[in-house]
């Protein structure tokens, strides 16, 4: 690495990621969180969700705001549009996961980003959604992130922090390894 | 009740080493063992396995390999009687036969309960090894009734398993190795891998571990690394000990018809899942071989050590199709091998040192109660720490701290 160390400065406390780490072996309960969405319907295929609250650190919490999602199907699914479709969703959750850990891990390993951008494709066969082919699954059959990252390190150190992030990203573990849902209606 | 200043648990080569540290030192100690000498290396090894380190690197506290074939590997009877010549040489004072219990304080020392007698001492060294028990993730209690399930301390070899195919989940040594015979075997093999260690077993013409071992890596401290936490929980060297040196990785595996798989992360309904996240699994395993390589390259190049250039090793290929699911209740799997680790078994410390995931606190092997200490575990003190080779020097450190504390005591 040729970056000066001490003007390094992705906008990401570390410090205060690491002092939480650091706090885990005496209050391990202090890492349990909980991540809420209220979903409304609107009509048809659109619904807006909020997101205010969450649990952690040992207490409720508050964003600093209460934001909205909406969700739809596009005019081509014969709906209104009023929103990204919620796959889209996971792509934007998937993408942004990664990068935060790109920036907390450049941070971390002192190495400068200038700019990082991430293009997300995924592949849906609409045979399974649509109940016309029981071979075929609803959700992706394959998810493809694309980085172009420029930074002050080599390209092995790039690829090494890509590969870091997804080790660490929730949203790709989300994606990768199964998780038990459970619905029910009260 | 009989005395002893220390009672040592377990007489194996990290046991026998601090043995050999006290007697140098003059303290009155015994080496309780619960079989014989080398006692898993007599009972948990499979017939084909080697020792992952050459023998030249065979060195403990007053002994060196002054074989025939240095850069070869011992077979599992020759580690047995390599350490039953060192516990006779040494003279060693081994009490076989004998299981410990329980371990207590009692006063200013502690209380060792056997099965055959009652030690007072004012120290002990828990040398029982770090792989006493293979782990088995609780995952296993989804697999069908009607397959054979065994881990690496019980395998023997392929003529034991049913005809079929096998499901070897971990991709460290006893995982691809076994995978290996197994698939020679004519059985067909599915390797489910997680998190691993690539290494070559040759690099520039030298065994890896001499590189690891000239560029002083293998004796890098515990104190002086950033992620001890991680350097203790990193999985076992990708590697086999053979005649012909060669390597043995996921490339050779994929090559000889070996499937691999993600990381085994669920069974539900009898279908295992594994995980989508296969090609970051190589490529976090590649990109670390890579920064070893480059940590030799730029130590040869200032030592000028005059050797074969550098080389550099195709990444791992990840399989064109790999499933997400594999159906146990299919009858295609006859088999699964959990090759997902070992633990110690400590089950009879009566001590207050154990952490909420029930590990020894610990700092490079001396515990938070004082008097007492541990020995072999993964970067105790070095990075070699649970090699044979590593024991020497960890012996040394903490018989100098153990008798330390006698005296100030």
């Amino acid at each position: 690495m040729t970056t000066m160390h001490a003007q390094v400065d992705n906008g990401v406390n570390v410090e205060a990621l690491l002092g939480v780490r650091d706090a885990l072996p005496d209050t391990p309960e202090i890492a349990q969180f909980q991540w809420r969405t209220t979903v409304s319907w609107v009509n048809g295929t659109h619904s807006r969700s909020t997101v205010d609250t969450f649990y952690g650190f040992g207490e409720e919490q508050h964003h600093k705001t209460t934001f909205t999602y909406d969700a739809d199907h596009p005019l081509a699914f014969a709906a209104q549009d009023n929103g990204i479709t919620p796959v889209e969703y996971v792509l934007v959750a998937l993408g942004s996961c990664l990068t935060a850990g790109i920036a907390s891990i450049a941070q971390q390993r002192k190495i400068q980003l200038r700019s990082v951008q991430a293009t997300v494709e995924a592949d849906e066969d609409l045979h399974g959604i649509l109940g016309a082919d029981p071979a075929v699954r609803n959700g992706f059959s394959g998810v493809r992130v694309s980085y172009q990252i420029d930074a002050d390190a080599t390209a092995d150190e790039i690829k090494a922090l890509v590969a870091q992030s997804q080790k660490r990203s929730a949203v790709y573990d989300i994606l990768t390894n199964p998780t038990h849902v459970t619905v029910d209606v009260s | 009740m009989l005395k002893t200043t220390t009672v040592v648990v377990g007489a194996g080569h990290g046991g026998l080493a601090m043995s050999h540290c006290l007697a140098d030192r003059s303290i009155d100690h015994v080496v309780l063992e619960r079989g014989e000498v080398a006692h898993s290396w007599r009972t948990q090894r499979w017939d084909s396995l080697r020792l992952l380190t050459p023998n030249w690197m065979t060195r403990l506290p007053g002994y060196a390999y002054c074989g025939e074939d240095p850069a070869g590997y011992l077979a599992a009877p020759d580690v047995v009687e390599l350490i039953a010549d060192y516990a006779k040489e040494t003279a060693a004072p081994v009490r076989a036969n004998t299981t410990v219990t329980s371990v207590r304080q009692n006063g200013d020392g502690y209380v060792v309960q056997t099965d055959q007698d009652c030690w007072q001492a004012r120290s002990v060294v828990l040398a029982a090894g770090a792989s006493t028990v293979a782990k088995v993730p609780a995952l296993q209690a989804g697999v069908p009734a009607g397959i054979t399930t065994l881990t690496p301390a019980v395998y023997r070899n392929p003529g034991e398993l049913p005809d079929g195919g096998v499901l070897v989940v971990g991709a460290s040594a006893s995982g691809i190795q076994i995978a290996e015979e197994l698939h020679r075997s004519g059985r067909p093999v599915t390797v489910a891998v997680g998190e691993h260690v690539r290494m070559p077993r040759t690099y520039r013409g030298q065994d890896i571990l001499w590189w690891m071992d000239a560029a002083g890596l293998l004796a890098e401290r515990y104190d002086q690394i950033p992620d001890l936490v991680r350097a203790r929980r990193l999985p076992s060297m990708q590697l086999v000990g053979s005649p012909d040196r060669r390597t043995l990785d996921l490339n050779s595996l994929s090559d000889l018809g070996v499937r691999l798989v993600g990381r085994l992360v669920g069974i539900r309904d009898g279908i295992a899942q594994f995980s989508g996240s296969l090609a970051n699994t190589f490529a976090l395993a590649d990109l670390k071989l890579g920064r070893l390589l480059d940590t030799i390259d730029a130590w040869a190049a200032r030592a000028g050590v005059d050797s074969e250039p550098r080389q550099r090793f195709a990444p791992t290929t990840v399989p064109a199709a790999t499933p997400l699911t594999l159906d146990l209740r299919s009858g295609e799997t006859r088999t699964i091998l959990w090759a997902t680790g070992f633990r110690p078994d400590l089950s009879w410390l009566d001590v207050p040192v154990f952490d909420r995931r029930g590990e020894v606190r610990h700092d490079g092997g001396v515990t938070t109660s004082a008097g007492l200490y541990l020995m072999g575990m993964p970067f105790l003190r070095r990075r070699n720490s649970s090699f044979i080779d590593g024991a020497g020097a960890d012996a040394a450190d903490l018989s100098d701290h153990l008798t330390h504390y006698l005296h100030i005591n």
